[in-house]
């Protein structure tokens, strides 16, 4: 098989759809992961605020009813597997987008499927914020919104890019997986090249290329994780 | 003026309630440095924290200067924790923010612009030793600078009480020496208003004019800190006066006894006890010590026992010669 996988024509084939497909296919998979992550943050953000505010014992009380109608919606959105949450979504991205199938309609469900996630990175990052830390601000007579903008969030920055890259990482995973619905990027092609028509050179560099841009998007984040904490010692 | 009246705290455990306080009750003037002292679990952080309302009291009332701060909205409890500041055992510094900018957030809190914040946070800094930090991180210091900057962030809203709850706990001897000393100073200087919760005996005898001591919950003692010390009547101020507990025998002589406290003297290099015996021609029995030296520093308490009073009276104004070293004499009726 393998002489095959190598061969003169593979090479060559792959080197022409090297060229031609796979700069846009980069592309395509870079913006769907980074708008969809933005998107994700914009919801996920908030409501792993409310998570750990709104408890009982949290800056902003709010009723046990809400918050556990908060955490069923959240559990539930992440158990759904990704590939039937796409096509659970068809309605909604209907709505949104004008169309289901397409790059920028996979968008929706991969926000669907990630803000939730994000949200339990976020709760995880701001429970990481001693409480004495909030008792000291109440003691100064900060609001609870300003405990949350001032302390909770500034406080808790080199975890949130640590988990911001964690989601990152995910929603490009998943992204991959939204060649299904015709959703571009690198995993349309692993599909229609190599799964479908069995040239598993160009699945290979496909796979590659997405290993890389694990790889930048991992040490940029470790990276700027370290830079942003102010608590080591330079 | 503080005065609490009748305060009661209880929480709902799993199996039960705890009644943390007790029907507590204490007036604090101001200009008083006041100290509560108990052991853990006695109450004491209880007690504070209702005193600027972080917990609120299942029974009775906090006035401050007359007003019931129990029944102020949430609204208007925010400015009275402007006027009553605290600071706390791990400094509680902001971790992202640099020291300056730590000084600055309570006026931020408030909305005051950030210039004059800026103007002011500075100041402050000069205030407490640390003028060279401004940009510094609080991970960048040791822990007397953190709570020195704790102290500069809890002063920026110009508060008339400072609540110190076990404030240098996490200090060793001379970082805390030199902590007390700023609070004093700042007691003196700005004539502020300083609650001490601590369950350091030395942190009371070293700054304090008051002193209450709670035990389960209970206000057991409360008076200046020399009649406390010196008449120890409840058992939790008995432990505090003599920690290693005193024996029959020693209980029983008839000798008068004189607890010598250091603060700090200078006293490591010079036997200063034997000395006394020599200048003075007084054989002191010593009943209990527990001091120990920091760098040339001695810090602790020792117990003795001289024949009468009138010998008591010559070690006592003796051993006061030394700066720092305090004596006063202790009835053991134990």
């Amino acid at each position: 098989m393998f002489d095959k996988v190598f061969s003169y024509e593979a090479f060559q084939e792959a080197l022409a759809i090297l060229v031609s497909e796979f700069p846009t296919a980069v592309w395509e998979t870079l913006y769907v992961t980074v708008l969809s992550t933005a998107f994700a943050i914009v919801l996920g953000l908030p409501l792993g605020v409310l998570l750990v505010a709104g408890e009982k014992n949290g800056v902003l009380p709010l009723p046990t009813w809400l918050m556990q109608i908060l955490n069923v919606v959240i559990n539930l959105l992440r158990s759904v597997p990704f590939l039937i949450l796409m096509i659970l979504v068809f309605p909604l991205t209907r709505l949104i987008v004008g169309t289901a199938v397409g790059t920028v309609a996979s968008i929706v469900p991969l926000v669907i499927a990630a803000f939730p996630f994000v949200a339990r990175l976020v709760e995880s990052s701001l429970r990481e914020v001693s409480p004495n830390i909030i008792e000291a601000a109440q003691s100064m007579g900060a609001t609870p919104f300003q405990i949350i903008t001032k302390v909770m969030i500034p406080e808790s920055v080199p975890s949130l890019i640590t988990n911001a890259t964690t989601a990152v990482i995910t929603i490009l995973g998943y992204s991959a997986m939204s060649g299904i619905i015709g959703g571009g990027g690198l995993g349309k092609i692993a599909i229609n090249y190599g799964y479908y028509r069995y040239k598993y050179l160009v699945m290979l560099i496909a796979v590659i290329l997405l290993i890389v841009m694990v790889q930048i998007f991992q040490s940029i984040g470790t990276r700027l994780a370290a830079k942003s904490d102010k608590r080591l010692k330079k | 003026m503080i005065e609490i009246q009748n305060l009661s705290k209880s929480f709902a455990v799993s199996g039960g309630t705890v009644h943390a306080l007790k029907d507590v009750s204490l007036t604090i003037n101001n200009g008083d440095i006041y100290g509560i002292i108990g052991m853990s679990g006695a109450g004491k952080s209880t007690l504070v924290r209702c005193i600027n309302m972080l917990e609120r009291p299942s029974e009775g009332n906090v006035l401050i200067d007359g007003v019931d701060i129990g029944s102020l909205s949430e609204k208007e409890l925010i400015s009275v924790r402007r006027k009553v500041t605290m600071i706390f055992q791990g400094f509680n510094l902001l971790m992202q923010r640099t020291c300056l900018k730590n000084i600055c957030f309570p006026l931020e809190l408030a909305g005051v612009d950030k210039k004059a914040a800026r103007e002011r946070a500075l100041e402050l800094l000069e205030i407490v030793g640390l003028p060279d930090k401004a940009n510094a991180y609080p991970a960048q210091l040791s822990g007397g600078q953190q709570q020195r900057i704790a102290i500069a962030r809890a002063l920026a809203t110009d508060p008339e009480i400072l609540l110190c709850d076990e404030a240098t706990s996490a200090l060793d001897p001379n970082t805390t020496h030199s902590i007390l000393s700023l609070i004093r100073e700042i007691n003196e200087r700005l004539g502020i208003t300083v609650i001490i919760i601590t369950h350091q005996m030395s942190v009371v005898e070293e700054i304090c004019n008051r002193v209450a001591i709670l035990d389960g919950g209970s206000v057991v003692e409360e008076g200046t800190v020399s009649a406390v010390f010196s008449k120890p009547q409840s058992n939790a101020a008995k432990k505090l006066v003599f920690p290693d507990g005193i024996g029959e025998s020693i209980a029983d002589t008839d000798e008068k006894k004189l607890r010598v406290v250091f603060n700090g003297a200078p006293a490591t290099n010079a036997p200063i006890i034997t000395k006394m015996a020599v200048d003075t021609g007084i054989c002191a029995n010593i009943l209990s010590a527990s001091t120990k030296s920091i760098g040339d520093k001695a810090y602790g308490n020792m117990l003795l026992g001289v024949p009468d009073t009138d010998s008591a009276k010559r070690v006592k104004e003796y051993l006061e010669q030394t700066a720092d070293i305090h004596v006063e004499e202790v009835s053991a009726n134990v």
